[in-house]
């Protein structure tokens, strides 16, 4: 019965959507995003095309699994621990309901994804965070996914890529929050002190408690253009010290200046640029 | 049950022992330590080499300051990356020297400025996380007041962690916490409750190791009880190896958030 209905050819043209369906409707009314930056309004599907770049360079912010796309040889992303979730540990007010609402915007179960992949054909272990999951806040799930995908990295004589985007430490799981920054940074210390490779890719915004844990602790760090990387929001210490804040204060371009990152990668070099790092430190039993 | 916000109010108080009140009136011969040898001394953290029942400790301590004006040059014991910096340089020495390392810790967070942040606040906690949790010597941590944050952080990442217990050890400020949730810091001591940062809580979820009685404000009694657990710690802390102390550390801060999942693995 199945297969005659999928057989079966339409009898008029109603079945097909009518005559007058309009045809490229979707095209004619697509929607446009405006880049904050220079005003342009790009089509959707060019948007996405593009990597979420607008044509003046602009990054708009992209989903982990969107990253994944990019950064990852097709078909050779696995993905590790991709069921654990929060739970309300200290019973904090409204917690459960906000965790609830991100695991169905967001589509995640949490604030970041795991797992192994290829790069241009080398093997990695990697990381990427979820800015649509409370802003990429680590909490004990997040803290734990990371810890563990270094151990992983070790055991395994993997190198590590890392992207991150974070709000820091997630402030309804309290100090246990806070402890993920000591235990996250004991991780990458083993996996270095093993010899092993960690690129960090930073991408807008990351702050706090990541900042001042595995987001700095990379071998290579880069970043991603414009993107604000600080310890303490801008706002905050606008309130603190009172006065105007220099120009491209905590972007990128000036964290390059101070010397605190190796480089800065557009988006569509990014793939090229890390395959490229990942084979010169292939260990030479690996080679060939 | 007293209330937690009551308990940040003791701990922020004027009226408390400072971290080099902590360091004199525990130890004998303190003799100060300047400087980060990158690019400044930062008067909000201090170090330095002290003696404890003959054995030689470096000391290290966040400094609020007693009146107006020492207050303004410890900047309130917010400190700069120059200060993490300096304490990680003294914490090495003294691996290198085989002398433990306590530090005490007393801040409402690494410091909000312009300065701080151009020099990499974010890197110097950072470094100092990854390199306490494997220094080869022993080190214990004690919040006698304020442990805010990240910038409390990056001084406590030791093989025990004790409390004072009108200390407060917490992810964010109750004032902020209750800004973000209420949009008002009107709010901060149902924020305070809700945060968990009291010692008995710290206690509970096992962030510190020990309680430390404040003896009804006796501070001469504090310091002597403070002086002989410091030195029993030692005795347990002094014959063990490098590998045996960064491994009980590791496993220390491992456990926080650990859960009893086994690894699942699944094709995306």
């Amino acid at each position: 019965m199945g297969l005659e209905l999928f057989f079966r050819k339409p009898k008029n043209e109603l079945e097909k959507g009518g005559r007058g369906r309009p045809r490229n409707a979707e095209m004619e009314y697509e929607l446009t995003v405006a880049c904050p930056a220079c005003g342009y309004e790009t089509p959707q599907s060019a948007l996405i095309e593009n990597l979420h770049v607008c044509r003046c360079g602009h990054c708009f912010r992209m989903s982990a699994r969107e990253r994944l796309m990019y950064l990852t040889d097709r078909g050779t992303f696995t993905e590790l621990w991709g069921d654990m979730e929060s739970e309300d540990i200290l019973g904090f007010p409204g917690y459960p309901d906000k965790l609830e609402s991100m695991r169905i915007t967001s589509r995640e179960k949490e604030a970041v994804i795991c797992g192994t992949a290829r790069i241009g054909g080398c093997a990695c272990a990697l990381f990427i965070m979820e800015p649509y999951f409370m802003m990429g806040s680590m909490g004990t799930v997040v803290g734990e996914k990371i810890t563990r995908l270094f151990e992983y990295a070790t055991e395994r004589e993997l190198p590590v890529l890392g992207v991150t985007v974070s709000g820091g430490a997630r402030m309804q799981e309290g100090t246990l929050s806070l402890m993920q920054m000591a235990k996250t940074s004991g991780a990458v210390k083993r996996h270095s002190d093993r010899g092993l490779l960690y690129i960090v890719l930073l991408t807008d915004p990351t702050t706090g408690g990541v900042t001042a844990s595995f987001a700095m602790q990379g071998d290579i760090i880069l970043a991603e253009p414009g993107a604000t990387v600080c310890f303490t929001g801008a706002r905050i210490i606008e309130q603190t010290v009172r006065k105007k804040l220099p120009p491209n204060f905590q972007k990128a371009e000036t964290m390059l200046q101070h010397g605190f990152i190796d480089m800065i990668v557009p988006r569509a070099e990014q793939w090229r640029v890390i395959s490229k790092l990942l084979m010169m430190h292939r260990r030479k039993e690996a080679q060939g | 049950m007293r209330p937690a916000y009551d308990i940040v109010k003791a701990a922020r108080s004027k009226d408390r022992q400072t971290g080099l009140n902590f360091i004199n009136g525990i130890f004998k011969d303190f003799i100060e330590l300047h400087g980060d040898r990158r690019f400044a001394d930062d008067p909000a953290i201090v170090g330095g080499l002290a003696m404890l029942q003959g054995a030689a400790y470096t000391v290290i301590a966040t400094e609020k300051g007693r009146d107006t004006k020492s207050r303004i040059r410890r900047n309130f014991a917010a400190p700069h990356p120059e200060g993490y910096r300096k304490a990680l340089r003294l914490m090495k020495q003294a691996e290198k020297f085989r002398r433990p390392v306590v530090c005490f810790v007393d801040t409402s967070g690494a410091y909000c400025g312009i300065g701080a942040e151009e020099r990499g606040q974010g890197q110097a906690i950072a470094e100092n996380l990854m390199e306490m949790m494997a220094l080869k010597t022993p080190v214990l941590s004690i919040l006698i007041g304020e442990g805010g944050s990240g910038g409390a952080l990056a001084l406590a990442v030791a093989d025990e962690v004790w409390m004072l217990e009108n200390a407060i050890y917490s992810v964010i400020s109750p004032e902020s916490c209750s800004n973000i949730l209420w949009r008002t810091t009107e709010r901060a001591a149902e924020a305070a409750e809700s945060l968990r940062l009291t010692a008995a809580d710290a206690y509970q979820l096992g962030v510190v190791d020990r309680i430390i009685s404040e003896r009804g404000g006796d501070v001469q009694r504090m310091f002597a009880a403070l002086a002989a657990d410091i030195a029993d710690w030692y005795k347990k802390m002094r014959d063990k190896t490098p590998d045996e102390l960064t491994e009980a550390r590791y496993a220390r801060f491992r456990r926080f958030g650990a859960r009893p999942f086994d690894a699942q693995e699944a094709e995306c």
